[in-house]
């Protein structure tokens, strides 16, 4: 069974203006949210993205954006409190993703 | 594997005997050493035994975890030369073994990064594994004059920290991102580096979802030794002191955010982890007080704040199950929390006054 979560959230954003068609957001992509034809690429499924952030540090065009941040509930919650941004700091924390 | 003679070069003189990644000689998996010309590397077996059997299993269990991982550096698996590809992993020993026993009869050099013991992916999403540290790595190793070819095979699931085209133009090495999962390395190296589409997906089936069970229920069973602590300070002056039941009820509601919940995610209805996890709350708090008969006019107090309790508390347990999940974004876990976190929160102050007043007051 497939797994789905929260849909129109994910902050992925291609320009296809910039895009240069290499296809490696495919192939770092684990979801499988691009597809390539023609040289350019495609956001095939954007609900699926999970925002890993493996795309845009791999795009040698800077074409693709999204804000990739990590952390457990626990840690957005202590950033909350706290006013800091949430990290999943698995050096230190015992609990962590 | 034993050939101790299986050099790089012939004449003997031009190996360095330096030793290029330190180890423990006392260490079972690293069987032989081989010789580069810039100095010597362990050769890895890609058997486990017991004790890394055991290690995995203790890990798991978040005995140790964080101090679980080997030297970075190079290591070899059989006899590879300049021609064999090379593999990048991390240095977290869970990680090393489920790799390595993956790679019998094959021949390549595995270069371990040092990402502080965490495994691929949350260290590429810290930046451990990144970039930075793969172009460091190289350099210290000498890797350039121990393979006379310049591509790197990387893990798919490294890629949010590295930036293939950086390393290329820092150090001359391609990178080829491999397959998400270690048990398709011999399938990849097999089609000349192609990876299929259900070799890049990740999946995450139950059984993914059960080795991380252990830990969520571990961390929830330390908080628990609190809650405990209080409850057995209030017993000493309450009229209903907390007994077996109510060690039942709390503990299946425990179990249901940080087991029952991850295994049957994909067939709860809805999408929110949260709310997923209040859902078999409410299922295994309503079916429990039913049970005991405290749906009774003289006990709904007890049973009214139980209702708000519980299946808070398993919607939360869930809910930090997003960290371990391997799809949920994190735009996506910010906008369940900011609906769920305050729900939580009333739905537990509120159920406390009322098991409180219950104990201590009727």
């Amino acid at each position: 069974m497939k797994h789905r979560y929260l849909k129109n959230v994910a902050t992925l954003r291609l320009s296809a203006e910039k895009c240069i068609g290499c296809g490696r957001c495919a192939e770092v992509c684990p979801h499988g949210v691009f597809s390539v034809s023609e040289k350019k690429a495609q956001i095939k499924d954007k609900d699926r993205c999970m925002e890993c952030g493996a795309c845009a540090k791999n795009c040698p065009a800077n074409a693709i954006t999204v804000d990739s941040g990590v952390g457990c509930a626990a840690a957005v919650i202590m950033g909350w409190l706290t006013g800091s941004e949430p990290s999943c700091d698995c050096s230190s924390g015992e609990k962590c993703c | 594997m034993s050939n101790e003679k299986s050099c790089c070069c012939s004449a003997s003189s031009c190996c360095s005997t330096k030793s290029i990644t330190p180890y423990d000689k006392n260490d079972k998996w690293v069987t032989v050493e081989i010789y580069t010309p810039k100095g010597s590397v362990p050769v890895v077996s890609t058997n486990l035994h017991f004790k890394d059997i055991f290690g995995a299993w203790k890990v798991r269990w978040g005995i140790g975890r964080m101090n679980y991982k080997i030297s970075p550096g190079l290591y070899a698996v059989g006899k590879p030369d300049h021609t064999s590809p090379v593999l990048v992993s991390a240095n977290y020993k869970l990680t090393f073994d489920v790799l390595r026993k993956e790679l019998s009869g094959l021949d390549c050099w595995i270069l371990i990064l040092d990402t502080k013991g965490i495994n691929v992916w949350c260290a590429a999403g810290k930046g451990t594994f990144g970039t930075y540290e793969l172009v460091n790595r190289i350099s210290k190793t000498g890797l350039s004059e121990i393979v006379s070819h310049r591509k790197l095979v990387l893990p798919q699931l490294g890629a949010p920290g590295v930036s293939a085209h950086e390393v290329t133009k820092q150090t001359g090495f391609s990178v080829v991102y491999g397959p998400v999962r270690a048990k398709d390395i011999k399938a990849f190296l097999d089609s000349d580096f192609k990876a299929t589409e259900e070799m890049r997906t990740v999946k995450f089936t139950m059984w993914d979802r059960l080795v991380l069970t252990p830990i969520e229920l571990v961390a929830a069973a330390k908080f628990s030794l609190v809650v405990f602590g209080i409850l057995f300070l209030l017993n000493l002056f309450a009229a209903r002191p907390f007994g077996l039941a109510d060690f039942i009820a709390y503990t299946g509601a425990v179990i249901t955010g940080t087991i029952i919940t991850p295994l049957l995610l994909p067939v709860i209805p809805g999408k929110a982890f949260a709310w997923k996890g209040w859902l078999m709350g409410l299922i295994w708090t309503f079916g429990f007080i039913w049970y005991s008969g405290w749906f009774a006019p003289e006990s709904l107090l007890l049973a009214i704040g139980y209702l708000l309790v519980l299946p808070s508390f398993s919607a939360y347990l869930a809910m930090n199950f997003t960290g371990s999940s391997t799809y949920t974004s994190f735009s996506g876990v910010i906008k369940e929390m900011k609906i769920a976190v305050p729900l939580i929160a009333i739905s537990l102050i509120v159920g406390i006054v009322l098991l409180l007043i219950n104990s201590i007051w009727v």
